[in-house]
C-alpha cells in the first residue's frame, strides 16, 4: 500500500524525537533578526501622543510647535490621519448581535481609553520624535468614564457609544437540559460561588514593533512585522490603506514572544504604514514598555457567578454560569473581543458529563484599554470556574477531588461525543490522563505530606484540574464569520540540485519551534538528513497562503500540510528515479538522502545525482518525462470545528497565613496533544504556558483606579513570574492521535496557561479550607488571602 | 537637550571612537550606532535584564548606563562572548535543553549565567534561580535555563 497514510508504518528518524532547534545558534550568538534590529536607509521613527484620560472630548490639538521641532519629518492628528486610513469594525457575523462602532487609527474628537493614540510624530530619531510629542498642545474636556464592568450596564452608567443606547456589546446564552428540574432533584447539593479574574497582559519581552517601508516606484508597502499572521495583516493593510493586497508584503522574522498579543490590529501600527506611504520612506515604531502596558491588548477581566448541583455520589446534575466581561471601548479587529466570552460559554464543564448546562455571557464596553485574545483564550476562566465549583461541591460532600472528577469525566471510550455546551469532542483521554497525573504527582504521598505539614501548623494544599483545549481550528472559528483569516495552511517542499530540501510554510515561528518541527516532518517523511532542510516562514511574498500561528494550530495544521507536501514530493522523485533506474517505483525508497532499494536498503542513486540530471542534463531523460521536483499541499480541518485536546494538572502550594504569600512547591501537567512531534519542544511549551498561567493566578494584574487610570505601567510595578518563584514542572503525556489528520498532532502551546490558574486556585483553597477560608479572585495576592482569612478587614 | 560628547572605549576587543549625544544610553549606542543588535531593550528601566552586558568584566544593564559613561571601558556584548568562545559551552547547553524559545531574553540570560558560572557558582538549582531572577523570560518558564546552567557546571544538581 502506498499513500501518506503508510508513513507511520515504517521507522521514522525524526518525527517524535527531541531534535534541537536549528534557529537556536543564531539567537545564542546575538544574531537574531528582530524588527527593532532593522536599520534602513532614510528610516525615520514614530512616537505617539496618547490620551491621558479614560474618556474625554478633544477640544483642541495644536501641533504647530511640534512640527517645528528639530528632526521632525511630519506630525498627524487623528483627524488628519483619518484622511488616509479607513476605520475598522471589530465584528463577525457568526457572533450574532455583536456590535462595535467604527474605530479610527488615531482618536478623532473623543478619546475612550487612557493610552489611545491621539497624534503621531515622525522624526529622525525616536528621541526627537518624543521631544516633539511633548510640544503638542492638547486640550481635553473630560467626560464621565464607565470604568468598572460591573457598573457598565447600570442605567446611570455613561454610555460610551450613544448610538448603541447602552454599553452592551454582545450577549449569548446556551441552554441544554432542564436546569430547574436537574437542580431540584432530591439529594442534590447546590453550591454557588462568584469568581473574579483580573486583567492581565502578555508582556512579550520584545514589545510591539513594526518597520513600514514604502516604495513609490512600485506602489509597494513592505511591513516588517513582529506577529503571528502575515497574510491576515496583508489584507488588513490593504483594506484600510487602500493598496492592492498584492502590493503589500508582510515579513515576519524573529518574534520576541507574541502569545496572541501581536496578532491584533493596532491603530498606531496602521498609522505607521500610512506615514511610510505619505513620506515615501521607511518608518519604524517600537512601543516602549509603558506603551505596551497601556495599549497591548489586555486579557481576561471577568466576573463569573457559577452554580453547580451534585448528587450524593458526586455526579453533576447541573452547571450554570453567568459571565460578565469588559472589553474596553471597542471590539478588537478583526478577531473581535467576543471570542473570549464565547469560549467561556463553550468550554466551561466540557470535560464532564452533566444533566443540564446553562450559561449566559455578556460582553460590555468600558473606558479601559481593549481586551482581546491572549494565550488560552477563555480557557483559564472556563476551567477555573468548573473545577473550582467541582472542588467546592466535593468539599460539601466530603469527597476527594480525584474521586469526584473520576465520577464525572467523560469516559475514554465514549468518543465521539458532544459536550453539554454542544462542542463536538473526539479522541480524548480524560480518565487515562487523570490516572497518570495521580501517578506522576504521587498524590497519596502528597496528601500524607500535607497532613504532616498541617500538624506542624503549615498550610499546604493540593489542586487538581481536568481540562480541554481548543486546537487546530477549522473555518468555523473565524472564516465563517467573514474575517480575512485563513483556516487552511500550505507547505511547499522543493528538492534542489545539491540534494537539499527547501521548505516553506504559511505557519509562523515565535519561539515555539515551528520551523524545527516543520523540518523534522519534511526530513522524516521525505527521507533526508535534517541538516539538509532549510526552512522559510513568515513572508507573504514567498510562502504559501495561510493563516499563520494561533489557537495552537501550527503543528496540527501546518505540520499536516508539510507531511502531505513532503510525501507528494517523495512520490514525484521516486517516479523520476524509477524511469532513470528502469525500476518499479514500488521497489524504491528514499532514505538518508539516497534512492535505495526498498527491500534491501542498498543505494541505487544519490538525490543530488537525480536532481542534477533533472536540472542540468534534462537531455538524458525521456522526452515524455516531465519531472516536478517541487510539491505544495494545503490542509484544513474539515470534519470538526476544532480538534480538542485534554489534560490534567496538579499543583502543590504552601500558603503563609501570616503574610498571605502563596508558594508553589510543585506542579505537574499531563497533556494529551496527540502525536508528539518533538517531545522536548512540547514539554517546554507546556512549562512556559504553565508559568504564564501561574502568573495570572498569583501575580499579574493591570490595576485601574476609578477614573480609568492604569496604575502599574512598568515592569517593576506589574509582576510577572521570575526564576526564583517558579517550581520545576513535571510534564507527562498520553498520546491519542487525532483521526482528523495523518500526522495526528493536536496543539499543545496553550494548555498550561489554560489549566494552571484553576489548579493553583484549587490548591490554595485546599490549603485554606481547614481555616474556614477561601478565595475566588485572581490574582490570588497576599492581600486577598489575608482578607479571606479575616486578618485584614474590608 | 542634544549635547554631544566624544567617547573612546573598547567593544568586543575593538577600539571604538564616536561622537554621541550625551543622553543616549549604552544599549542604544551598541545597537544603533555600532549595529550590535544582540543586546535587547525589553523595558529600558533596569528591570528585565534583556540588555545585560559586561562592562570591565562586571554585568551591567546597558539601558541604565549612558554611552558616555563607558569612556575608557571594556565592553563585551553577546556577540563578543560568542566570537571569543566564552559562551560556547552555555550555548551548547541552551541548545540541548531548549533553554530559549523566542530568544529575546537569551543574550542577557547568557551574560548573567556566565557571571554565575565564572563566579564559581555550584549546581544548586535554588541558587541559580536566585541569580537569574534579574532576567525576565516570558517563554521558557526558566526550568530549561536552570538545567542548561547545571549542565555546564557539571556535577549532580541539588
Ligand atoms: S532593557 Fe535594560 S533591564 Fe530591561
Ligand atoms: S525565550 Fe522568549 S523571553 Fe525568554
Amino acid at each position: 500500500m502506498t499513500g501518506p497514510a503508510t508513513i507511520f508504518d515504517r521507522p521514522n528518524r525524526y518525527i517524535g524525537t527531541a531534535e534541537p532547534r536549528a534557529d537556536a545558534a543564531r539567537l545564542l550568538q546575538g544574531r537574531g533578526r528582530f524588527v527593532d534590529d532593522i536599520q534602513l536607509p532614510r528610516m525615520v521613527h514614530a512616537a505617539f501622543l496618547r490620551s491621558p484620560h479614560a474618556h474625554a472630548r478633544i477640544v483642541s490639538l495644536d501641533v504647530a510647535a511640534a512640527r517645528a521641532m528639530p528632526g521632525v519629518a511630519a506630525v498627524w492628528t487623528g483627524a488628519e490621519m483619518a484622511a488616509h486610513v479607513t476605520p475598522w469594525v471589530g465584528v463577525l457575523t457568526h457572533l450574532a448581535g455583536l456590535r462595535s462602532p467604527p474605530q479610527p487609527a488615531l482618536a478623532v474628537d473623543v478619546v475612550r481609553w487612557q493610552g489611545e493614540p491621539v497624534a503621531m510624530v515622525v522624526a529622525a530619531t525616536r528621541a526627537e520624535a518624543e521631544d516633539a510629542v511633548e510640544r503638542i498642545e492638547a486640550d481635553y474636556d473630560p467626560l464621565p468614564a464607565a470604568v468598572r464592568m460591573e457598573e457598565a450596564l447600570s442605567p446611570d452608567a455613561p454610555v460610551i457609544h450613544p448610538e448603541f443606547g447602552s454599553n452592551l456589546a454582545w450577549e449569548r446564552r446556551v441552554e441544554t437540559g432542564d436546569m430547574a428540574a436537574a437542580m431540584a432533584q432530591p439529594g442534590v447539593t447546590v453550591v454557588e460561588r462568584t469568581f473574579r479574574f483580573g486583567r492581565h497582559t502578555g508582556v512579550t519581552l520584545e514589545p510591539r514593533a513594526t518597520v513600514m517601508d514604502y516604495d513609490p516606484a512600485e506602489d509597494r508597502l513592505t511591513m516588517h512585522y513582529s506577529g503571528q499572521a502575515p497574510h491576515m495583516m496583508q489584507v488588513v493593510l490593504s483594506r484600510h490603506l487602500g493598496l492592492p493586497e498584492e502590493n503589500i508584503r508582510v515579513i515576519s522574522n524573529d518574534v520576541g514572544g507574541s502569545f496572541g498579543i501581536k496578532i491584533h490590529t493596532y491603530g498606531d501600527e496602521i498609522a505607521v504604514g500610512a506615514a511610510a506611504r505619505l513620506l515615501r520612506r521607511p518608518v519604524k515604531f517600537v512601543a516602549d514598555r509603558m506603551e505596551s502596558f497601556m495599549t497591548d491588548i489586555h486579557a481576561r477581566d471577568h466576573v463569573v457567578t457559577g452554580r453547580i448541583g451534585v448528587h450524593a455520589d458526586g455526579r453533576i446534575a447541573g452547571l450554570e454560569i453567568d459571565d460578565l466581561t469588559g472589553i474596553g471601548p471597542f471590539s478588537m479587529y478583526p478577531r473581535t473581543s467576543a471570542i473570549e466570552c464565547n469560549q467561556v460559554l463553550n468550554l466551561t464543564g466540557a470535560p464532564y458529563r452533566m444533566e443540564a448546562y446553562r450559561a449566559r455571557g455578556r460582553v460590555v464596553f468600558q473606558n479601559k484599554n481593549m481586551m482581546c485574545q491572549y494565550r488560552a483564550v477563555g480557557h483559564p476562566i472556563a476551567m477555573a470556574v468548573a473545577d473550582g465549583l467541582l472542588d467546592e461541591a466535593g468539599r460539601a460532600l466530603g469527597m476527594d477531588p480525584v474521586v469526584i472528577r473520576q465520577r464525572n469525566l467523560i469516559a475514554d471510550d465514549a468518543y465521539p461525543t458532544t459536550s453539554a455546551s454542544g462542542m463536538k469532542l473526539d479522541d480524548l483521554s480524560h480518565q487515562k490522563t487523570l490516572a497518570k497525573l495521580v501517578e506522576v504527582m504521587g498524590y497519596e504521598a502528597l496528601r500524607a505530606d500535607q497532613a504532616a505539614a498541617r500538624a506542624r501548623g503549615v498550610h499546604r494544599g493540593i489542586g487538581i484540574l481536568s481540562m480541554v483545549e481548543v486546537t487546530n481550528p477549522s473555518p468555523m472559528f473565524y472564516g465563517i464569520g467573514g474575517a480575512p483569516i485563513a483556516s487552511q495552511d500550505g507547505a511547499t517542499v522543493r528538492l534542489d540540485a545539491g540534494g537539499a530540501l527547501h521548505i516553506s510554510s504559511s505557519v509562523t515561528e515565535q519561539g515555539q519551534g515551528t520551523n524545527a518541527i516543520l523540518a523534522q516532518i519534511a526530513a522524516g517523511v521525505f527521507g533526508v538528513d535534517i541538516g539538509r532542510v532549510k526552512v522559510t516562514t513568515g513572508d507573504t511574498a514567498t510562502v504559501p497562503y495561510g493563516g499563520g500561528t494561533w489557537a495552537s494550530r501550527g503543528a496540527g495544521i501546518g505540520g499536516e500540510a508539510m507531511l502531505l507536501a513532503a510525501h507528494a514530493l517523495k512520490e514525484q522523485v521516486l517516479e523520476v528515479a524509477g524511469v532513470m533506474l528502469q525500476a518499479g517505483v514500488e521497489s524504491l525508497d528514499i532514505r538518508a538522502g539516497k534512492i535505495v532499494d526498498e527491500a534491501t536498503g542498498a543505494e541505487r542513486m544519490g538525490l543530488a545525482d537525480l536532481a542534477r540530471t533533472v536540472y542540468y542534463r534534462g537531455n538524458e531523460l525521456p522526452a515524455d518525462l516531465k519531472p516536478e521536483l517541487v510539491a505544495t499541499r494545503h490542509y484544513r480541518v474539515s470534519d470538526m470545528p476544532f480538534v480538542f485536546t485534554n489534560g490534567a494538572m496538579g499543583a502543590y502550594v504552601e500558603v503563609d497565613t501570616d503574610t498571605g504569600f502563596t508558594k508553589v512547591l510543585g506542579f505537574w501537567a499531563v497533556e494529551d496533544c496527540g502525536r508528539v512531534i518533538n517531545p522536548m519542544l512540547v514539554d517546554e511549551q507546556v512549562r512556559g504556558g504553565v508559568v504564564q498561567g501561574i502568573g495570572g493566578a498569583l501575580y499579574e494584574e493591570c490595576l485601574y483606579d476609578d477614573q480609568g487610570q492604569l496604575l502599574n505601567t512598568t515592569m517593576a510595578d506589574y509582576l510577572v513570574p521570575m526564576a526564583a518563584e517558579m517550581p520545576d514542572i513535571v510534564v507527562a503525556h498520553v498520546e491519542t492521535p487525532t483521526k482528523t489528520s495523518i500526522l495526528g498532532a493536536k496543539g499543545a502551546g496553550e494548555a498550561g496557561t489554560g489549566g494552571a490558574p484553576g489548579a493553583i486556585l484549587n490548591a490554595v483553597n485546599d490549603a485554606l479550607a481547614p481555616l474556614g477560608a477561601s478565595v475566588w479572585q485572581m490574582p490570588i495576592t497576599p492581600e486577598r488571602v489575608l482578607r479571606a482569612l479575616g486578618v485584614v478587614a474590608d | 537637550m542634544t549635547g554631544m560628547a566624544r567617547l573612546t572605549c573598547r567593544v568586543n576587543g575593538e577600539e571604538v571612537r564616536a561622537e554621541v549625544p550625551v543622553r543616549r544610553n549604552l544599549l542604544d549606542f551598541l545597537r544603533n550606532d555600532l549595529g550590535l543588535t544582540g543586546s535587547h531593550a525589553g523595558c529600558e528601566h533596569g528591570v528585565c535584564g534583556a540588555c545585560t552586558i559586561l562592562v570591565d568584566g562586571v554585568t551591567v544593564r546597558g539601558c541604565l548606563m549612558l554611552a558616555v559613561q563607558a569612556e575608557g571601558a571594556e565592553v563585551v556584548t553577546v556577540e563578543g562572548l560568542a566570537e571569543s568562545g566564552r559562551s560556547a559551552a552555555l550555548a551548547a547547553a541552551f541548545t540541548a535543553r531548549n533553554a530559549l524559545q523566542c530568544g529575546f531574553c537569551t543574550p542577557g540570560m547568557i551574560a548573567s549565567a556566565l557571571e554565575y558560572i565564572d563566579g564559581g557558582g555550584g549546581p544548586d538549582r535554588a541558587a541559580i534561580r536566585a541569580h537569574l531572577s534579574g532576567n525576565y523570560c516570558r517563554c521558557t518558564g526558566y526550568q530549561a535555563v536552570v538545567d542548561a546552567v547545571c549542565d555546564v557546571i557539571g556535577g549532580a544538581a541539588k
